[in-house]
């Protein structure tokens, strides 16, 4: 998902200094089966708060970076109506990754060294971003596709054992539904326009619908973190899970705009009531991953650009704040 | 950046008649950037009439360490409570 529990950066090494008694695992363990919130000043195992504070600061960097592909179509818009709403969109897209910013720290990272490893390289961010908006049809796509996925997989992290990530992602989750719902607006209208509307409406839904899929993460057989996880209650359902249930709902809406999927063996099992699909191209995956996505370059190029344009702003800004102080303490 | 900017913690009243409430976070250089960055941040669908920010630094919290001997002794205090007292139905409501 945003948060594609991938990172393979092994920070298992630092397990053997972590002097944690059976006890203390065990009664956090307790804590955690009883439904009860864990909060930023509570006793924590050192592997619950590492991977808290990768996933948090790996889903901030998506809603961060995630801005830039939607971002390209905002001096774009066909109408007034539609560039207000999309700017409003991208706006929201900024405050989910401020919210989640907030919450991994209040783990004991700082913001200066997130933003940091993002513009590094060390940190990642969801692969979904790294491919290109080419037509207007592809806001259309994103919203209902990508922020429906997100939404998928935010749902249940609302009820996430750690206090600050579950507030976080009640307020995300209050505010995606009107992205998924403005994509889908944006494709009925190209679907009920004329054939060359629809024609790329098609065309977007072609080159979305896979990396779509992808964003929920490997398959459960590859997925190294999906079980620890699962016990401390970070995470409530399976890659596979979040991604059936996701195509299940998807899948009718595109019936409904009278479109495609791009998926040869995607067929309703009656029997189980859920959709087969067909094998997800999961090489290009790690290849988008380890950077070698359609637009991975260009997304760190302008990241980076903007932290080195802006510097002078924080610049000046901290130094009005220090000489302010001054003057009030004379 | 030089620095990271202080954090501020944002409350916010919803409507007049409620009480502020935590919202989240944000860094700021000074209190009147903090106001703004709150403003942007956690207000974009009028959920607010006010907004308090205040440096976390400045907040004093108890100690989740400290909790039982703060909160226990008033667990077992139960005559605290009015469902304690046992009022004869033919009293009527009290
Ligand atoms: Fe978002
Ligand atoms: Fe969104």
């Amino acid at each position: 998902m945003y948060t594609q529990s991938l990172d393979q950066q092994g920070s298992k090494t630092e397990h053997a200094a972590d002097a944690e008694t059976a006890e203390q695992l065990a009664a956090f363990q307790k804590r955690v089966d009883a439904e009860e919130k864990i909060e930023p000043k509570d006793w924590m195992p050192s592997a619950y708060r590492r991977t808290l504070i990768r996933q948090i600061a790996q889903h901030a960097h998506s809603e961060i970076i995630g801005m830039q592909p939607e971002g390209n179509w905002l001096t774009r818009a066909p109408t007034l109506r539609r560039k207000s709403i999309l700017l409003a969109k991208v706006q929201d897209e900024a405050g989910h990754g401020l919210y989640l910013y907030s919450a991994a720290e209040t783990l004991g990272i700082s913001r200066q060294q997130m933003v940091a490893e993002l513009l590094s390289g060390k940190a990642k961010y969801s692969s979904i971003f790294n491919y290109p908006t080419l037509s207007w049809a592809d806001i259309g796509a994103i919203g209902w596709l990508v922020d429906g996925a997100a939404i998928m997989n935010q749902i249940p992290l609302c009820r996430c054992s750690y206090g600050p990530y579950a507030r976080a992602m009640v307020r995300v989750c209050k505010e995606e539904s009107f992205h998924q719902r403005q994509g889908y607006e944006i494709m009925l209208d190209l679907c009920r326009g004329s054939d060359a509307q629809k024609e790329m409406a098609q065309d977007a839904l072609n080159r979305w619908w896979w990396p779509s899929l992808m964003m929920f993460g490997p398959g459960d057989a590859e997925s190294t973190h999906s079980a620890q996880s699962m016990a401390w209650k970070i995470k409530r359902f399976s890659n596979d899970e979040l991604r059936q249930k996701f195509v299940d709902a998807t899948v009718p809406q595109a019936e409904f705009l009278g479109l495609r999927m791009p998926d040869d063996d995607l067929k309703l099992d009656e029997a189980s009531g859920h959709y087969n699909f067909g094998e997800i191209n999961w090489q290009e995956f790690y290849d988008v991953l380890a950077g070698n996505g359609p637009c991975n370059k260009q997304r760190m190029r302008v990241r980076r650009a903007a932290q080195d344009n802006g510097a002078w702003v924080r610049e000046a800004a901290e130094a009005y704040a220090q000489k302010q102080a001054a003057r009030e303490a004379a | 950046m030089t620095t990271d900017w202080p954090l501020y913690e944002v409350f916010i009243r919803a409507k007049s008649g409620l009480s502020h409430r935590h919202a989240g976070s944000v860094h700021a250089a000074d209190d009147e950037m903090a106001l703004n960055h709150a403003r942007d941040v956690y207000t974009r669908r009028n959920e607010g009439v006010s907004i308090w920010v205040v440096r976390s630094s400045e907040i004093v919290a108890s100690d989740p360490q400290d909790s039982a001997a703060l909160f226990e002794p008033a667990k077992d205090k139960i005559y605290r409570h009015p469902t304690f007292y046992e009022i004869p139905e033919d009293v009527g409501n009290m």
